[in-house]
């Protein structure tokens, strides 16, 4: 039976609001603005660069799959340009929506809005969601982004990586987003003026999915959802396998980055899927830094972190065995040493989070 | 409405903004690219987020936390998720310092 209740209405993030823990100050590590202004610096290149070399690859991969048709020789094409779609998406979703990606305000909002309906995330419910998620990482109650809740559903994990949960859960929310507008829950973080937005937005969408399902009907094939919709699903895996190190089996209810996210090397083909958020507490340390920027602000700043996990692999063995832990003492958390010249940690409000059941 | 004498122009690189806390109160006062310096509330009108962290680029602050964008010169708020605007103060430069006037 979980301690942790984390509905956006429920009693744990009353309680983070009551204690001072919601919307709190977190820790920084020290930066002379100089420098701190250097590297929050915008740039469209780096972004045009990879858009170009992104929606090209797709195009092509794209192009010949449906050239082959329904040769299994196309596999590996199909795959290539699922990853692109169902994972690439996240990732574009992710800067643009931050508005750091490109310099230029309408690029950033373009990639946003193409790679929101990608990832099928209604774009105008999203940006608000993931701004909270921003003020309150890993705050029980109060972010809506918590991918692994504890305990841990480990089969609803696994499903993730085919996009099975994501994809159930947004088909109804879609559908009722464009009758009524944001669901409750929704509306407890979409300021009110935002509602008519999120109906267009599901609307949209929902005649796109419409003309591509009498697409498939009338051509008698899968092919028109192999290209828009599927994806979503048979490309989800690398998100999925990045998104879960971000946070997974660290600690929640504390404000201190270091503690709850997960910097990660990686290799440079993730590192283009992924644009380069594998420096996760750089990013959350430091949202304003653009993507292209992130490197050098961990070569400035990692004396004060702990050691970033040398691969994805031995991320994933760090992380694995702490979410098993959690299946059974749901209280726990993975703790890394920080280097010597570090600050130590901030840990205030972590005991007081859970209220009387955690400290029993 | 007093004046508050709050830093010397040399405190403030062009195109950059800098916190000024007076009476329990916080502001940020910029100085654009021409030349001219602005002051605003020290916090962002989303969450109580110091502006003095964020990037300025032209006549826009840009807030560190979630990117919420005001121009500085009128308090105007001009990107999502902020959407209350700034409230701004007058200033003015005599001797190489400059001067708020804060309600
Ligand atoms: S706190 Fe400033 S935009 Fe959210």
């Amino acid at each position: 039976m979980s301690n942790r209740n984390y509905s956006l209405l429920g009693p744990d993030g009353k309680r983070a609001v009551e204690i001072g823990l919601a919307a709190a100050e977190w820790y920084h590590t020290d930066v002379p603005r100089k420098e701190m202004k250097a590297f929050m610096q915008r740039s469209d290149m780096p972004a045009i660069r990879d858009t170009v070399i992104l929606y090209g690859l797709m195009i092509l991969f794209a192009a010949i799959g449906i050239a082959f048709w329904p040769s299994p020789w196309t596999i590996p094409v199909w795959l290539a340009y699922g990853v692109l779609y169902g994972s690439a998406s996240d990732s574009r979703w992710h800067e643009a929506g931050h508005g750091t990606a490109f310099k230029t305000l309408w690029m950033n909002n373009a990639v946003y809005e193409i790679a929101s309906f990608m990832i099928m995330r209604n774009s105008a419910t999203w940006r608000w969601s993931h701004a909270r998620h921003h003020t309150d990482t890993y705050i029980v109650g109060r972010d809506p982004e918590i991918a692994v809740m504890r305990p841990g559903v480990l089969g609803k994990l696994l499903l993730s990586f085919v996009g099975i949960p994501e994809v159930w859960g947004y088909i109804p929310r879609m559908i009722t987003n464009a009758i009524s507008g944001p669901t409750p829950d929704e509306r407890t973080f979409v300021p009110q003026s935002e509602w008519p937005k999120v109906i267009r937005i599901a609307r949209i969408s929902l005649a796109i999915y419409a003309a591509t399902i009498a697409l498939a009907l009338w051509m008698q094939s899968i092919l028109p959802l192999m290209v828009i919709g599927l994806p979503r699903m048979y490309g989800a895996w690398h998100h999925i396998m990045t998104g879960l190190l971000q946070h997974g089996g660290l600690a929640d209810n504390v404000i201190d980055h270091r503690l709850n996210s997960r910097t990660v090397y990686m290799n440079p083909v993730s590192r283009f899927i992924y644009w380069n958020m594998n420096y996760h507490v750089e990013h959350h340390m430091f949202p304003m830094v653009p993507y292209h920027a992130l490197p050098a602000l961990h070569a400035a700043i990692k004396h004060d972190l702990p050691a970033p996990n040398p691969s994805i692999a031995a991320a994933f063995a760090e992380m694995w065995p702490a979410l098993n832990r959690q299946l059974q003492f749901e209280d726990y958390f993975l703790q890394r040493d920080l280097p010597k010249t570090a600050k130590p940690y901030r840990m205030d409000f972590h005991e007081a989070a859970l209220g009387q059941t955690a400290a029993e | 409405m007093p004046w508050i004498d709050a830093c010397a122009t040399t405190d403030i690189d062009e195109e950059d903004l800098i916190r000024f806390d007076h009476a329990g109160a916080t502001y940020a006062i910029y100085h654009s690219p021409e030349g001219k310096f602005y002051a605003t509330a020290g916090l962002c009108s989303h969450e109580n987020v110091h502006l003095c962290d964020g990037l300025v680029m032209d006549h826009i602050i840009e807030c560190p936390k979630h990117n919420g964008q005001f121009d500085y010169r009128t308090g105007e708020a001009k990107r999502a998720p902020v959407c209350i605007n700034l409230k701004t103060y007058k200033t003015k430069v005599e001797a190489g310092r400059v001067f708020i006037e804060v309600s």
